[in-house]
């Protein structure tokens, strides 16, 4: 019982730790709907590796990033109406996706834990996978950390400065995609801007410091994952949309609070 | 020979085909202070991006090599979902603690170190960007607007410490400013913009252009003019002659 529910464990913890600070950085340069666009083209990943019949998780990866870099050069080239633009690269790749799957004899795609992933299904293999490519990002977020910070503080005033923003902001994309990719197996399609979204929100009203909101959504994304986890194991509920949901209660949790500590500082 | 910073050559701006700036030359040099005056609308923001790399142009533009460049901008677009005391933000530019110390105590904000940045007034903002510019231990300092939202003593004071800057560090200074009269004594150059260059010179010299006049009237003008030397009479609506403010002024000591 303990193998079966370690590597969904050490996944769903890794994505969660890297998730806390790079959901910060989601949530600081406005990053979510980008976020949703390139999860939507992981759908024409799929169908990609079963035509060519390359691993799948590869597939995902790096048409996640080929979106990511696609949409960063797209945003600064087209600065209107850069929503429409997003939708319909969304749900083109997503749609064609379904068409061409649709189109693939005997492949049956389970849509189910595609969109709202398959935590308990994932093992070593997918695990590793998580493992080096959160490491990557993780190694990316730290050693950068300062230029990144005053990029998202002031993007002009870190150009004067001497720091290559363009370049930042791009690798900043790319470490989206990559979590992207990798999170869809562990919460889906549907939710994984989600996870790394919540946490970080919640965290916001309580920190002073960038480092602290970015280490503090950390901490609450481990806790969702492992009371959801807790929770799906349990009562049998689905894995990922039992972490989303937690992280979701988790956040309205805080607000409630601060609300009543507002309240109570007035009076 | 002097030493020149940033030099600009037949620069233009051209956005959606509306000509934003034409024809503009432009030169600093190292211990120089040029004010960069012009009505709103004039593309006095545009020219300074321009400066600092920040904006396409057509033209020329030559940066002295391994320039430390400071730059102060007009306001500062703050994040509101990033937590950052002034302290914190002041340590983006990558100097040490000693450094920090000492260029807020310079501009006056040792006060509110620990203030969180989203909480202090727009003057103490525009006293943390200084001190922020500051921090590069700059060569070229670009100031768009520097005492704006800053209240009138302290504007005075602001254009003082920058000219104490100047003095002190060597650096040259590229500033954009409404009040020609306040800069008036710190300027060594004064250029009057608007889409092109209308006239440049000193600013006593510039204050009496005719294209100056036009841009700024003659209210502004005069403004100026009590700096340099005091009338003893100025005209009403009508053109008569009245006693001036500032006669009254001195016969009252």
């Amino acid at each position: 019982m303990f193998e079966l529910i370690l590597f969904p464990c050490l996944a769903g913890l890794t994505l969660a730790l890297v998730g806390g600070p790079l959901g910060a950085f989601v949530i600081w340069q406005r990053m979510a709907y980008f976020g949703e666009s390139i999860a939507h083209s992981a759908l024409l990943g799929v169908a990609l590796a079963i035509l060519l019949n390359i691993p799948m998780n590869l597939s995902i990866v790096l048409i996640c990033c080929a979106m990511a870099v696609l949409l960063s050069v797209v945003q600064k080239q087209l600065q209107l109406s850069l929503n429409t633009l997003l939708a319909i690269l969304a749900h083109t790749s997503l749609a064609t996706g379904l068409v061409i799957i649709s189109l693939l004899p005997d492949f049956r795609l389970d849509i189910n834990s595609f969109l709202f992933g398959d935590l308990l299904a994932v093992g070593q293999q997918d695990f590793l996978l998580v493992l080096l490519v959160a490491t990557g990002v993780l190694i990316f977020l730290v050693s950068q950390w300062q230029a990144l910070i005053a990029l998202v503080a002031n993007e002009e005033l870190a150009f004067v400065e001497g720091r290559n923003t363009r370049l930042l902001q791009i690798l900043l994309m790319l470490s989206m995609a990559l979590l992207v990719a990798i999170g869809i197996k562990i919460v889906g399609v549907l939710l994984v801007v989600s996870l790394l979204v919540i946490p970080a929100a919640t965290s916001r009203k309580w920190t002073r410091s960038p480092e602290a909101m970015a280490l503090s959504a950390s901490v609450l994304g481990v806790v969702a994952v492992m009371a959801g986890l807790a929770l799906s194991w349990k009562v049998d509920t689905p894995a990922g949309p039992s972490i989303v949901a937690l992280a979701g209660a988790i956040y309205f949790f805080s607000q409630l609070l601060l609300l009543t500590k507002r309240q109570r500082s007035q009076s | 020979m002097a030493d020149v910073l940033i030099e600009l050559q037949q620069v233009g701006v051209n956005e959606d085909g509306r000509c934003i700036l034409d024809n503009i030359h432009l030169r600093v040099n190292a211990g120089e202070i040029v004010t960069l005056i012009g009505p709103n609308g004039a593309g006095k923001t545009t020219l300074v991006r321009v400066v600092l790399g920040l904006q396409a142009f057509s033209g020329k533009r030559v940066l002295k090599p391994g320039i430390n460049i400071g730059y102060m901008p007009q306001r500062l677009e703050l994040n509101p979902q990033l937590p950052m005391t002034v302290k914190r933000f002041l340590a983006l530019s990558g100097a040490n603690e000693k450094q920090m110390i000492d260029c807020m105590s310079r501009v006056g904000a040792q006060g509110i170190a620990e203030h969180s940045l989203q909480a202090v007034s727009g003057g103490e903002l525009q006293r943390v960007l200084l001190a922020r510019a500051l921090m590069q231990q700059p060569d070229l300092l670009v100031l768009d607007e520097p005492v704006q939202g800053v209240d009138v003593s302290g504007q005075a004071e602001l254009y003082e410490l920058i000219e104490c800057i100047k003095r002190e560090q060597g650096c040259g200074i590229l500033m954009v400013s409404h009040d020609l009269h306040l800069v008036m004594a710190q300027t060594d150059n004064v250029v009057c913009i608007n889409k092109h260059i209308c006239c440049h010179g000193h600013p006593e010299k510039v204050s009496h252009d005719p294209a100056y006049l036009e841009l700024f009237g003659k209210t502004a003008a005069s403004n100026i003019a009590l700096y340099t030397h005091h009338h003893d009479h100025e005209h009403d609506l009508q053109g008569n002659v009245v006693d001036s403010v500032d006669a009254e002024h001195k016969e009252g000591h």
